[in-house]
């Protein structure tokens, strides 16, 4: 509007049709758009494109919400509660006794150990609970198993016997990693319960064992020769996994990682 | 050694959280759509949603009251800002299906529409829909963008002026020659 003489501004006309005009003004609006019909026009285009965005737009809202976006599942997904370390009860637990580690304001910048960690329990999470298809090479093809994840990660992948821990070999596949391809084990105990051990490369070349748990699931974590593992699963019970993840540890040092 | 660190007052926050919680989660569907129109894409809207949400989550001892609705429109908005920002360094997905000859009048209109969005910048495309779609008064959307009341009315002005233009562009495309 570069005409002075208008008394009706561009903003007033925005604000009318928004409902943000006062309602003083309202009157003096339309009569004034009455007799400016070019105008009126327009007015009435961006009531037109309103419709086209509801229109357009609108069905979203009334889809169904997405699974992946419900609250509960938010809270449980590990990463988050990695990060919001405040709002956790994080257990740090060091093998050897010798120096602790805690979680100090994790809330900005998760450590490499966190997110590895955070990686791994996602993986445990998601495959555990497969019925049909936890694995893509089973156990019984332990050899196979072995070499060809040897082959695609680079590194002496070496299955573990736990059957002293009362656990048997459930079989394998290969992920993607933080670093290139990951190692992927499951192993299953009389009564169903699953633990899966999963190893990357990592840039911590050797750390001592670390403990994570989440509401659902504990976690212990080490880096033996540049490869990081993360031994998951046992719920509450971290005794059995600290035997599980001991077992795992001694046996991989025996074969050299 | 065994360290503990315990949040310090969990249960005592509890109900308040739920309440919290519950006006969170009556706001998905609504930021759904804003998201869908503000991206065109449906996954990547849905995880600017999911990203808001923890986000939210995340900061609930933060939340001292207030307006739940415009302070997750803010997140929404702030972490589209960083995704666009690093949208250059990761692949593009694009639809197969983009067009289909036999649309009806409103599926067609509904390209058209969004032609017109992708044609707006940033800013202008987000007032247009915290105005238009969303009915945000324009205080709101100033406190969601952070800038005045006045660049509001000027960006909101502009992306009107930009749509109709495009809208009529595609009308007239067939039967004019420019």
């Amino acid at each position: 509007m570069n005409d002075h003489n208008i008394p009706v501004t561009e903003d007033e006309l925005h604000a009318y049709v928004d409902g943000e005009l006062p309602a003083e003004r309202r009157a003096d609006v339309e009569a004034w758009l009455a007799a400016h019909p070019e105008e009126a026009e327009r007015v009435q285009s961006w009531r037109t494109m309103a419709e086209m965005l509801h229109a357009r737009y609108d069905s979203v809202a009334q889809e169904p919400v997405p699974a992946r976006l419900e609250l509960e599942r938010l809270e449980r997904r590990p990463r988050q509660w990695l990060y919001g370390a405040a709002a956790a009860v994080l257990v740090a637990f060091v093998a050897g006794g010798t120096a602790g580690w805690v979680a100090h304001g994790a809330a900005n910048a998760p450590s490499a150990f966190q997110s590895f960690t955070a990686d791994a329990l996602d993986a445990h999470r998601l495959y555990v609970v497969e019925v049909r298809h936890p694995v893509e090479v089973g156990g019984n093809e332990r050899d196979h198993l072995q070499a060809w994840l040897t082959r695609r990660c680079g590194w002496t992948v070496f299955a573990p016997n736990l059957e002293a821990s009362g656990l048997k070999l459930v079989g394998g596949r290969l992920l993607p990693g933080p670093n290139g391809p990951a190692s992927f084990l499951m192993y299953e105990g009389a009564s169903g319960e699953r633990y899966t051990i999963y190893s990357a490369k990592t840039e911590n070349g050797a750390t001592q064992m670390r403990y994570a748990r989440t509401d659902k699931d504990g976690a212990l974590f080490w880096a033996e020769r540049g490869v990081g593992y993360v031994v998951s699963g046992g719920g509450s019970d971290r005794e059995r996994l600290t035997k599980v993840a001991q077992a795992v540890y001694d046996q991989a040092e025996k074969n050299g990682g | 050694m065994i360290v503990e660190a315990h949040a310090p007052n969990a249960r005592d926050v509890k109900t308040a959280m739920s309440a919290f919680r519950q006006s969170v989660e009556a706001m998905i569907p609504a930021l759904r759509r804003y998201a869908r129109a503000l991206t065109r894409d449906a996954d990547a809207a849905d995880d600017l949603v999911q990203d808001t949400l923890v986000r939210a989550l995340r900061s609930e001892r933060l939340f001292l009251g207030g307006d739940v609705r415009s302070w997750l429109y803010t997140i929404l908005t702030n972490l589209n800002k960083n995704r666009r920002r690093s949208l250059a360094r990761r692949p593009q997905f694009t639809q197969l299906t983009e067009n289909n000859p036999d649309a009806s009048g409103t599926e067609a209109e509904g390209r058209d529409i969004e032609k017109a969005l992708a044609t707006l910048v940033e800013e202008q495309r987000s007032v247009l829909l915290l105005v238009m779609l969303e009915g945000m008064s324009y205080r709101e959307v100033a406190d969601i963008q952070g800038v005045p009341i006045g660049t509001v009315m000027s960006r909101l002005a502009r992306a009107r002026a930009h749509v109709k233009a495009s809208l009529e562009g595609e009308r007239t495309a067939l039967r004019r020659v420019k």
